[in-house]
């Protein structure tokens, strides 16, 4: 790969010339779509650059990044690499605390953030930032009566350049000479991993790592400039800082930004973008809507609906794998396709996609299908921040529910004795940034990193992940506890959101549930069941009926696999509370925090493994303006008779 | 908070001397006086049935006093229609939401600006040239709207199907097309929950603070009141009790025994 740029910045200058025309950048501002091409980003993020340096920006510096998805944002990135200096994206939604720590761990001297609520936050935490200096923003809303020399606009840094470029002929050419001295091994960002477990860690990647890792990606998917993508994501995520940054710059492709987090499935139909990536939980989510707008739907639209939906079930996969089908079903699914399928992939802004991805946790195989049947091509991969996202992808037409894919290109895999998954590739993290201790846990001497997953490859050279390796715990009985594969299995159901699995060293497994409201309060509608509260609905005895169903068909499945019929849940409660970032219990991209859960709910769970069929339970609860609060609760606890192994089954018969 | 106190040496926006209002022999208002400066919060407040709509149904001329003078920028104001007082510069939002329940949010903003458009019904529905022209101008202003209140994600959507709170704020968004001079508030904050309302006291006071509008409020949550208002006028049973500053009106005795009641 010799013909590779150095640096990050290096590719923005080389597209200001090939793709000039193109557009690289879109974004929705007062009900507009407005476009910036890669000539003009170039010109922007060239006075950006200038006019930070003028403000005394030096190699080395960090400077931290907060805010959703904006193009001043995305090109405060360039615009900061091209000093030679350090972007930290930090999550915007993070309270201040949490915040703080990220900040002084990486001892930022700048801050870009987008508007007020953020340099509010910000100024609040201040007194223990010494490092940080000056705080940049986008929008100006709210921001007048702020000192102007701690509290600058981007536009105004801008002019700051103009001023500097006036004044000093040769200021581009330094310029541009200066991002051509970039070396191909320089730290180019520090990503904070959210913190599954423990404190934040600054996950240090290098130009390589970025550059030969979008390379690798653009090749496998055949990306080009042509492409459209849609970025909603953190940007302090790793998946939407290669996918809406990195791989853009280097195919060419334009990024488009949503009008406000609200608007993003409004405005993915207004773009239909053709490269697209969303965690389960979103494909879930518009499932469910479908699925909810239906039952709302006239009787011939309903019945067309569904009747259609089973034709793709039938044949629309292979459809799309390109295998062969019999030519009347073809013509058969086309017109499925015209009735249904098109104007529902249009609603949904996937008339376009060439390429989707899931990543991050499981997807349920039926909803995974569903996507693929209507000639979506959804496929899985698997990656991590420390590997530049990048570890296993599943190759067009070898798509298998269960899987995440083969290697990447130039990504080894191995699995430890102990179950767990290794890997090597270019895009493997320079180190956790002032953490020589994590680094050397996380990977060995000879760049293999530890992924902390447990999984094997399978007959066709798949990966498959079973749960986090540490998670897998063990029953009393010796079976397997596997919690994910089990809070998987009940999440697929659209009236569950959530789900936690307790089991390693106990007698049998039982669980926690949360509903979702969404689809619950609609069948609730539906079904003239009034409540007055989330609290209320949660222990609804008919909730809890349909809950009991779901554990029934999840205990069928796991009775099915000889070695899982141990984990059939035996006992389950509906939490009176949604789980939240806010009170600790997620983490900031949505995973269950389970120690947390563990300690916070301990009653709870006590009661579980005990006769009770109720329990009292008080929490403490962190409202959206930062006072807390408590709610009390008598959770109700249900037994699920247990279904035989199936051998057993057999012989009765 | 603005830096707008009652300033002596300007003329206020609005001024009311001696107001009376009757309806038959039940006296709404009696013998009220008080005024609005420009560029201020002003609260008015007091029990249920203390006149303070109708308060706000003279200022926009809705009523028409039996006595008294009402002087907008400097001159007497003469008996009006309500329309004649928002052709002058006055919007109002209502207590029970008053919106078009079938249209959408943007068409009821767009309906705030009807009085700003200068080309007929005509010209309008035939939407070339300077009609269209001047639509697309309206339309950037009802945008620059929809995005200082954060609503771009309902632009489209029937205001009828939204939650209550959104409700409130498309009115607000409606009044505030006009470009008002004022703007009457009638409990904006009435049967939110505290998020709702935090909310809404932030777009009042940005409004207040990025745009210069004058603001005159009928609440009923002191809270609110006391962190918004630069004054406060207390009414009950039609008189004027107390008028001052949020600190003042709350050392008044007569406030106290009036409204604000013993602490519980």
């Amino acid at each position: 790969m010799s013909d590779l740029l150095g640096s990050l910045p290096a590719y923005l200058l080389r597209n200001t010339e090939q793709f000039a025309d193109r557009v690289s950048m879109r974004h929705k501002d007062l009900g507009i779509w407005r476009e910036w091409t890669w000539a003009e980003v170039g010109d922007e993020v060239r006075r950006f650059s200038i006019g930070f340096a003028s403000l005394g920006l030096k190699q080395g510096d960090k400077v931290a990044i907060v805010g959703s998805n904006r193009p001043k944002l995305y090109w405060a990135f360039p615009a900061i690499q091209s000093c030679n200096a350090v972007p930290v994206p930090v999550y915007a939604d993070s309270v201040a605390e949490e915040m703080q720590y990220v900040l002084e761990h990486a001892g930022v001297r700048f801050a870009v953030c987008q508007d007020q609520e953020q340099v509010d936050k910000l100024l609040s935490i201040q007194d223990q930032l010494p490092a940080l200096e000056a705080i940049l923003y986008d929008e100006d809303r709210g921001l007048k009566g702020y000192d102007p020399e701690q509290v600058i606009a981007i536009t105004r840094v801008q002019a700051l350049g103009d001023e500097v470029i006036s004044r000093d002929k040769d200021i581009v050419a330094r310029w541009n000479q200066s991002i051509g001295e970039l070396g191909m091994d320089d730290l180019c960002v520090i990503l904070y991993t959210s913190g599954t477990t423990g404190r934040p860690k600054g996950v240090m990647l290098s130009n390589r790592n970025l550059i030969e890792t979008s390379a690798n990606a653009n090749a496998f998917d055949k990306l080009d400039h042509t492409e459209e993508t849609i970025a909603y994501l953190p940007l302090a995520w790793v998946g939407d800082h290669v996918f809406s940054y990195t791989q853009s710059l280097l195919a060419g492709y334009s990024v488009c930004c949503p009008e406000s987090p609200d608007t993003v499935t409004v405005n993915r139909r207004e773009i239909a973008p053709t490269y697209f990536f969303a965690p389960p939980r979103v494909f879930e989510g518009l499932l469910t809507t479908i699925m909810v707008s239906m039952e709302d739907a006239g009787r011939i639209k309903r019945g067309m609906f569904h009747h259609f939906i089973r034709v793709a079930n039938k044949v629309g996969e292979r459809i799309l794998n390109a295998e062969s089908v019999n030519p009347f079903m073809r013509a058969y699914y086309k017109l499925g396709d015209w009735l249904v399928y098109g104007p529902l992939k249009n609603r949904l802004g996937m008339s376009k996609v060439r390429v989707a991805y899931t990543a991050g946790e499981a997807i349920g195989p039926d909803i995974f299908r569903f996507y693929r049947s209507l000639g979506i091509n959804l496929k899985q991969l698997y990656g991590q921040t420390e590997a530049s996202v990048y570890i296993t992808a599943q190759p067009d037409g070898q798509i298998d529910a269960n899987t995440v894919g083969t290697p990447s290109p130039g990504v080894e895999l191995r699995i430890e004795d102990s179950g767990e998954v290794m890997y090597r590739s270019p895009g493997v993290f320079m180190g956790y940034y002032k953490n020589d201790l994590a680094t050397a846990d996380t990977k060995t001497n000879d760049g293999w990193v530890h992924t902390g997953d447990a999984g094997y490859i399978d007959d066709a050279g798949h990966l498959r992940i079973i749960d986090r390796a540490k998670d897998v715990g063990k029953l009393n009985s010796g079976g397997m506890f596997p919690p994910k594969y089990i809070e998987n299995k009940l999440k697929f159901f659209p009236n569950i959101k959530e789900a936690v699995a307790f089991g390693d060293g106990r007698d049998y497994v039982s669980v926690f549930i949360n509903i979702d409201l969404t689809s619950v309060a609609n069948w609730a509608e539906r079904n003239n069941i009034v409540y007055g509260s989330y609290q209320e609905l949660a222990g609804h005895p008919e909730v809890y009926q349909q809950i009991e169903q779901h554990v029934r068909q999840v205990n069928q499945d796991l009775v099915a696999e000889p070695q899982m019929a141990g984990a059939q849940i035996h006992r389950f409660l509906v939490l009176h509370k949604e789980l939240d970032a806010d009170d600790g219990e997620l983490t900031r991209t949505l995973k269950v925090r389970r120690k947390f859960v563990n300690e916070r709910y301990n009653v709870l769970i006590d009661a579980l493994y005990s006769d009770k069929t109720e329990q009292f339970v008080s929490t403490e609860v962190v409202f959206e303006d930062g006072r807390t609060g408590k709610i009390d609760a008598t959770v109700a606890i249900q037994t699920v008779d247990i279904d035989e192994p199936a051998t057993e089954l057999r012989q009765a018969s | 908070m603005s830096s707008v106190q009652a300033d002596e040496g300007k003329p206020p926006l609005l001024s009311l001397d001696n107001v009376t209002l009757s309806f038959g022999g039940v006296k709404a208002i009696s013998d009220i006086s008080f005024n609005i400066q420009e560029g201020e919060i002003r609260a008015i407040i007091g029990p249920n049935g203390a006149g303070k709509t109708s308060m706000l149904n003279v200022i926009n001329g809705f009523y028409h006093p039996q006595q008294g003078t009402i002087t907008w920028r400097g001159k007497p104001r003469r008996r009006m229609k309500p329309y004649h007082a928002a052709a002058s510069g006055i919007a109002r939002t209502f207590q029970n939401v008053a919106l078009f329940k079938g249209m959408s949010t943007l068409d009821n903003i767009m309906s705030g600006r009807s009085l700003k458009m200068k080309r007929g019904m005509f010209w309008q529905m035939l939407h070339v040239g300077p009609a269209r022209n001047e639509e697309i101008e309206h339309r950037q202003h009802v945008e620059r709207i929809i995005d200082f209140l954060e609503i771009a994600s309902i632009r489209k959507q029937v205001v009828g199907r939204l939650p209550y709170g959104l409700q409130k704020r498309v009115e607000l968004g409606r009044a505030m097309a006009m470009e008002p001079d004022l703007l009457l508030l009638d409990e904006p904050m009435a049967g939110m929950n505290l998020e709702e309302k935090e909310d809404m006291s932030r777009f009042v006071l940005d409004l207040n603070s990025e745009f210069g509008t004058t603001i005159a409020l009928i609440e009923h949550d002191m809270g609110v009141v006391m962190d918004l208002a630069d004054r406060v006028v207390v009414l009950d049973y039609g008189k004027k009790i107390a008028d001052g500053t949020p600190a003042e009106v709350q050392a008044s005795q007569e406030v106290i025994d009036a409204y604000l009641g013993v602490s519980h």
